[in-house]
């Protein structure tokens, strides 16, 4: 898939056709044609990427999405499902010929169950809501991704989202119990159960992280945890990034799992601190923010074993959060990362690579040689307990050529994170963007098996084709994420 | 050892040419568990051995032949654990088994299932091709996730050469509590305790006997036995008490009775269903030693939100797993096709038509 790729046009007599069938059971409002009323879903968060779709098709409950599917499918129109669009790798991009499905008003949390600690909930449920629903209960959802004030939970389960806490609290995948969904034909499948387990294949694995390929999510059974009483933040800074990779790796070797524990360059906090005034120290090479969190005491104990592993690994300088506000104020500059990026730069390109951390000096030393070689400058944000990279590449596209670098540099990235051992994506997902890159990371016969398995679902192909696998001929190089002049969609939410 | 992988292969291919069925085993200490299948047997045990095992990844990467001992005792060394505290059911258990057949302990609703802390896997599917998913790392969302699909598919998909899991470490501290209550109120328990942050990492509950594992640092292991009360457990007899309970060799799990495992709403009120009953997983897991018809046990299960397994038996005529829905039942057929399209992997051990 390329960016620069030419939108397909969009076949007016099959566009009628499909509309009017689909009107025959949704509002007159519920199904959009016309340019001007489909052009919010032309791209999702991956704006680089734009397509009108052919038709947009707004169900209000269950039984109208089921209709649609069986309508699609019936007139052999793909279908391209969509939460909050807020995905970044482009998986909602739409298709010419196809009818984006909009889960968007499905929106009520049906149930929580305080006692069994869980919550029935629509697929267009923002993440945030669902935690805010459950915390009178003293309770919440624990996998935060960035944009959780606005993706919902339909599209989490989507991406298998993760977020700032996984590395203690697990990823989408591990935090859901139970799925209703629809296969492209309209047949309703629940998988899962209420139990911590069901009989037979592992089905809510497959489908989490499946990028809307294999069915359609109407409901998600999440499980809600306790939410913990405080929580407290060491800052540590130090003068060289392979020391704070090793005070990285110190960390878990002492038996901690932090609830998060990040990286930022200096490159990153020289460009966020004129925005947050976190009171980054600008002369560190490298900053590490690890948080703990639990009760007073625990915390209290966890954060003194931390403060000495970070001493014990050559900190230049070490403080932790005296109150929630200085906490806040801490990750202040994590969070704003990626805004800050396109404030000191006309644009800016995400790479999502994750790398065993044993990898990260090397890694590092060699994104610093790209940076030299290609003439860009990259600020690196790294989710470091679970090895998540985000280098983010700094670039003019107006200056010629320099998009093309940025293109290379990022590709030679993404090579390294396999070559170390690591993958492409660790939690923004393949969508069109790194489709690509799937052909470095796996061989033909996995890919292979890939498609065998989307047969298993749909045959025919009609559930958001051209997503997630490359076919075995296209394997090319090519995507990842631009940003243009704070063009980026949701440009006010933070990414991290 | 890529000797040994070109061997398996080739079996699978020969099998495959001829039709002729598999039996996957390793160590055989689940020999009892699924149904029966017939077939040559196909040994993981040539395959064996650490690939890599790195503390500060929290990653060990071993062969699927591998005694669950030896990875264990390596993590130990190194103040590690496999979180979802994996049965045993006798000393031979070794890495694929563990994974193939997904089986979790009693940690399991505090730090994962099995499935939970697979992150990649090296197999054979039915073709006998060489296949690699996931990886090890903890965040990776290329592709489908075959990896955890493996887990519980009991051999059916494919032979696992090779599996990454993600490890923990030890608790600093650890406890357990000796309580007393009826059933029910055993089981709201758990589950308003799983709703505070207090750190308990099991629960048991056996005619009006309840046990707590506490896990953790020291100060919140301190702060929940304080709150829960009861009689502290001495630290080897707890140790000796859990390992039993993991493994089914407390007096519960002794006897003729055929024995369900009932993965059910951790909040369902007490089955009414004849029979004793041992709860685990604050009330999500409810193993059930009783002669009842098994219709009506899968029907209570499915009334309290899970599924019934005919665990141990003479008899598995019953069918060992809770029986699908029609149109998962279809999916299931089709993903077997995909993955095994001469069906020679232990061939009805899943279900009949896998």
């Amino acid at each position: 898939m390329s960016s620069l790729d030419k939108p397909a046009p969009i076949d007016a007599v099959r566009q009628s056709k499909v509309a009017a069938a689909l009107r025959a059971f949704l509002p007159t409002s519920a199904v959009l044609f016309s340019a001007e009323d489909v052009k919010p879903y032309e791209c999702d968060g991956l704006s680089a990427f734009r397509q009108l779709p052919m038709v947009v098709a707004l169900p209000e409950n269950e039984l109208q999405v089921q209709r649609v599917l069986q309508t699609c499918h019936q007139l052999q129109v793909p279908v391209v499902p969509r939460g909050a669009g807020t995905g970044l790798s482009g998986g909602a991009l739409p298709l010419g010929n196809g009818v984006l499905l909009s889960l968007a008003k499905l929106m009520r949390i049906v149930e929580i169950d305080p006692l069994a600690r869980t919550a029935r909930v629509q697929p267009g449920v923002r993440n945030l809501a669902i935690s805010e629903a459950a915390a009178p209960l003293g309770l919440y959802y624990a996998p935060d991704p960035s944009s959780q004030i606005a993706c919902s939970i339909g599209g989490n389960v989507a991406e298998n989202s993760g977020g700032m806490h996984c590395l203690k609290y697990g990823l989408t995948v591990h935090n859901i119990l139970k799925l209703r969904a629809f296969t492209v034909e309209g047949e309703l499948i629940e998988i899962g159960g209420d139990g911590l387990d069901a009989a037979g294949y592992d089905l809510l694995a497959l489908l989490t992280g499946s990028e809307g390929l294999l069915a359609v999510i109407t409901e998600v059974t999440v499980k809600l945890l306790p939410k913990p009483e405080t929580a407290q933040c060491v800052l540590a800074a130090f003068d060289d990034v392979v020391k704070a990779g090793q005070a990285v790796a110190n960390v878990i070797a002492a038996g901690i799992i932090p609830a998060g524990l990040e990286m930022m360059d200096k490159i990153t906090t020289g460009a966020v601190e004129p925005f947050v005034n976190a009171g980054y120290p600008l002369d560190a090479a490298a900053i590490l923010l690890c948080e703990s969190d639990g009760t007073p005491r625990e915390v209290a104990e966890e954060i003194a074993r931390m403060t000495a592993v970070m001493q014990h690994s050559g900190a230049t300088e070490v403080r932790v959060s005296r109150n929630e506000a200085e906490r806040v104020r801490f990750w202040a500059g994590r969070k704003n990362a990626f805004p800050a990026a396109g404030r000191v730069s006309p644009d800016y390109y995400c790479m999502d690579g994750t790398i065993p951390k044993r990898a990260l000096p090397r890694v590092l030393t060699a994104i610093a040689d790209l940076s030299k070689e290609y003439g860009l400058r990259c600020m690196n944000v790294f989710h470091a307990g679970d090895g998540n990279l985000h280098p983010l590449i700094l670039y003019d596209a107006n200056k010629p050529g320099e998009l093309a670098r940025t293109e290379e540099f990022g590709a030679r990235i993404l090579k390294l994170s396999i070559d170390v051992g690591g993958t492409i994506t660790g939690e923004h997902g393949v969508g069109v963007e790194k489709i690509d890159s799937m052909c470095d990371q796996f061989r033909a016969p996995e890919l292979a098996l890939f498609h065998a398995v989307k047969h298993a679902f749909d045959a025919q192909g009609l559930l958001n084709p051209g997503k997630a696998v490359p076919t075995l001929h296209r394997c090319a190089e090519f995507g990842r994420m631009h940003v243009h002049g704070g063009e980026e969609k949701f440009a006010d939410i933070p990414r991290f | 050892m890529e000797a040994v992988i070109r061997q398996l292969s080739q079996t699978l291919r020969d099998a495959g040419a001829s039709r002729a069925p598999l039996r996957i085993r390793g160590g055989g200490s689940k020999d009892f568990y699924g149904n029966p299948t017939a077939g040559e047997t196909l040994s993981t045990l040539a395959y064996r051995g650490i690939i890599d095992y790195e503390p500060t990844e929290l990653v060990i990467t071993a062969r699927a032949g591998t005694p669950l001992a030896e990875i264990e005792a390596a993590l130990h060394d190194n103040g590690q654990m496999l979180a979802f505290e994996p049965p045993y059911f006798g000393g031979d258990a070794t890495l694929g088994g563990c994974i193939a057949a997904g089986l979790s302990g009693p940690r399991r609703p505090y730090a994962g299932a099995a499935r939970d802390l697979v992150l990649g896997v090296r197999m054979l599917d039915g073709n006998g091709a060489d296949l690699k998913f996931g990886g090890q790392v903890m965040k990776n969302v290329a592709g489908y996730d075959v990896s955890r699909l493996m887990a519980g598919s009991m051999g059916t998909l494919g032979v696992i050469l090779e599996v990454s899991l993600k490890t923990l470490p030890l608790p600093a501290a650890e406890t357990t509590l000796h309580l007393n209550g009826e059933e029910a109120a055993a089981i709201r328990c758990f589950n308003e305790w799983a709703g505070t942050p207090m750190p308990i990492s099991a629960t048991v509950w056996r005619k009006g006997d309840i046990g707590v594992r506490l896990s953790g640092a020291h100060a919140a292991v301190e702060a929940a036995a304080k709150k829960l009360g009861g009689e502290l457990v001495a630290p080897a007899a707890a140790a000796h008490f859990w390992r039993a309970l993991r493994d089914h060799a407390n007096c519960f799990f002794a006897g003729d009775l055929p024995l369900w495992r009932l993965s059910v709403k951790s909040t369902a009120p007490p089955l009414t269903l004849p029979g004793e009953t041992l709860i685990e997983w604050n009330g999500a897991l409810r193993w059930l030693k009783t002669d009842a018809p098994a219709d009506a046990i899968r029907t209570a299960a499915a009334r309290a939100g899970g599924h019934a397994t005919l665990f141990r038996a003479a008899d598995k005529s019953a069918g060992a797993f809770h029986p699908l829905s029609p149109a998962l039942a279809q999916l299931h057929r089709k993903l077997k096709q995909t993955f095994d399209p001469a069906a020679i992997l232990n061939r009805g051990r899943l279900y009949a038509e896998l």
